[in-house]
């Protein structure tokens, strides 16, 4: 993995300081292009991976990257699967049950042999990987080395214990797409001890890693400990705390933990994109 | 011995409470309890907790010590009814009862069986909202001169969708789902509204709920203030709840990451400035051992939990003051009609 990810917070107003600022985001991204202008910028800095959620509107910017292949060569994408807020706010509106039918693609019907939605309910890890199919339709064509599921995803089966689901994910991401799977969590020692629990070896987890132990479950010395004394590879993100510290005292902490593979961070400008990547690979080599 | 609990209810609430509360190193998490067969059979695979149709038969069967009700409002009253009954310690989701008399029913059995009760009124667990009520507490803005309370999201932006929060009476729409929180926070940290006026219930894309509330409350004291909610604003990305309050001494502006408190002359007691300040979530979250969706989930599941544990009664979100919210919800409903 490179040393740096781009991430789209940014771009779909995810901000964690600040409701106003997030606003103020959603309308400075409201196009496509201004978007790809600062992937652009991201690439011309030497950016190569982004990390991104399956928003709707990532289908357009692949939509973009396929027509325009010389540009996009060497570049990958990372999909952290799924954009949980469309679903949570179809499960508000319609419930689990109506959100199935709303999201599992074509027929439902033609999608089993027989038995229809009787037989979903039997068969966990067909209907799963439907999902991840349905999720990973707008990147076809695209290199997607790491697949990630979100943390609200990751967090949820962690807390009801359902192990095997980690199990079939990892099994599933790597034959279908041969690709790594990957998990974004906010309780890196939990997870990392069920994934160990059910054979998966060595990870690769995207979790909050910052001097102020800002959403670090169970506090900062355990991470701590996990990042020196455990086998996983880890990707830090939320390292400038939703913006509670400076970037570089954020990155010399990150650096106290060789183990750290990436960094994944977002940003609006070129000047702001450049900056902080070539902070991170001063201080982090 | 760790605390026994069961939950009752596996939509989105019903499901992130088990995720935390089974983690919880004092519980153990023996039973849960819905209608859905696709849910239960997702238990029954994976997991090794005892799954049930029927919440008095998991009631009967675990015998837990408290029980998550997370089921929608109209079947409220009856589980919480039977929890409490059996001398069950009970969390029961928001908005609390469908019906102020069977509301204040609840709130008499709950004292007369001594068990510790809860209403997830989550926002209490904020860092910023917490830090208001402080700050007012403590006078910083003086005399108060007015308030808005706001709360938008995009649950309902068409037409379409039938559950239990399209029906009326099942207790969904705007005002029981999401308004509920604003007047709890006004509630508690602002006082207790004692007239709603000039209310309107205004349905945008729902055929027989409405989709937004906008009333005007005054308080026990006469402070006058705006309530203005609505579910069907795709402008948000999810649910945002914020409140302002304007006093003498100057405004705070507070939702969930972020407290902007400006003063016209400095609080050298608080370390405030004059002119702005701005607090962030950052400083004020509450640490928690286990995250899903916010610190504020857990957190309330913790304090739940540790109030059984020293067999005291939570000072937030108890019952009664669940039943003070449900109370407003009806004198808006009223003040509609007119």
């Amino acid at each position: 993995m490179d040393k740096v990810l781009f991430g789209d917070n940014q771009f779909f107003a995810v901000n964690h300081l600040s409701d106003e600022k997030s606003r103020e985001q959603a309308i400075r991204f409201k196009d496509d292009a201004s978007i790809i202008r600062v992937l652009d910028q991201a690439i011309e800095t030497g950016i190569n991976t982004f990390m991104c959620t399956t928003h709707d509107r990532i289908g357009n910017i692949c939509n973009h990257m396929r027509a325009n292949p010389e540009q996009y060569r060497d570049f990958k994408i990372y999909p952290c699967m799924p954009y949980a807020h469309k679903y949570a706010n179809a499960v508000t509106e319609l419930g689990i049950l109506g959100t199935v039918k709303q999201y599992v693609p074509g027929n439902i019907f033609s999608t089993f042999t027989k038995g229809g939605l009787a037989y979903i309910s039997k068969d966990f890890i067909k209907l799963m990987e439907i999902f991840i199919d349905a999720e990973m339709k707008m990147f076809k064509g695209i290199s997607t080395p790491v697949i990630f599921i979100q943390n609200v995803v990751v967090d949820l089966i962690l807390g009801l214990k359902l192990f095997d689901v980690f199990k079939e994910y990892d099994a599933y991401i790597r034959k279908k797409y041969d690709a790594e799977p990957g998990y974004i969590t906010m309780n890196l020692p939990a997870l990392l001890d069920a994934l160990n629990s059910v054979g998966i070896e060595n990870p690769i987890i995207c979790t909050s890693i910052n001097k102020i132990g800002f959403r670090m479950s169970g506090g900062k010395e355990i991470y701590e400990k996990y990042l020196t004394e455990k086998k996983f590879r880890p990707i830090a993100m939320q390292v400038l705390a939703a913006g509670a510290l400076r970037p570089t005292e954020a990155v010399e902490y990150l650096s106290r933990f060789p183990k750290i593979e990436s960094v994944l961070f977002g940003a609006s400008s070129k000047g702001h994109i450049q900056e902080t990547k070539e902070l991170i690979e001063k201080t982090m080599s | 011995m760790k605390i026994k609990a069961g939950i009752i209810g596996l939509g989105k609430m019903g499901l992130s409470h088990a995720a935390i509360v089974n983690p919880h190193p004092d519980v153990e998490l023996t039973g849960v309890c819905d209608t859905s067969s696709i849910v239960l059979d997702a238990f029954r695979k994976f997991s090794r907790i005892n799954v049930y149709d029927d919440y008095k038969k998991m009631i009967d069967t675990e015998k837990p010590d408290c029980v998550i009700i997370a089921s929608p409002t109209k079947f409220h009253y009856e589980m919480v009814s039977y929890a409490v009954g059996k001398g069950i310690h009970t969390f029961c989701e928001k908005p609390f009862s469908l019906t102020i008399s069977e509301g204040e029913e609840l709130v008499r059995l709950a004292q007369e069986q001594k068990v510790i009760n809860q209403v997830g009124f989550h926002n209490h667990f904020i860092g910023t909202f917490r830090e208001l009520k402080r700050l007012l507490g403590a006078g910083v803005l003086g005399e108060l001169v007015h308030f808005t309370g706001e709360a938008y999201g995009p649950v309902v932006v068409r037409e379409k969708g039938e559950t239990w929060r399209s029906d009326p009476r099942g207790g969904g729409g705007c005002l029981f789902d999401y308004a509920s929180h604003v007047i709890n926070l006004i509630q508690e940290i602002i006082g207790v509204p004692v007239k709603a006026s000039g209310s309107r219930l205004k349905k945008i894309y729902s055929k027989k709920v409405e989709d937004a509330v906008y009333s005007v409350l005054t308080l026990e004291d006469g402070l006058t203030g705006m309530l203005s909610v609505n579910w069907s604003d795709e402008t948000y990305r999810k649910m945002s709840t914020s409140l302002m309050i304007m006093g003498e001494k100057g405004k705070i502006v507070c939702d969930a990451t972020e407290l902007k408190i400006y003063l016209k002359e400095a609080n050298q007691k608080e370390g405030l400035d004059k002119g702005w300040t701005i607090k962030y979530i950052t400083d004020l979250a509450i640490p928690v051992n286990f995250y899903l969706r916010g610190e504020e989930y857990s957190a309330q599941i913790d304090n739940f939990i540790a109030c059984i544990m020293k067999n005291k009664q939570s000072e937030v979100n108890s019952f009664a003051q669940a039943l003070k919210t449900d109370k407003v919800i009806d004198l808006i409903i009223e003040d509609s009609k007119r």
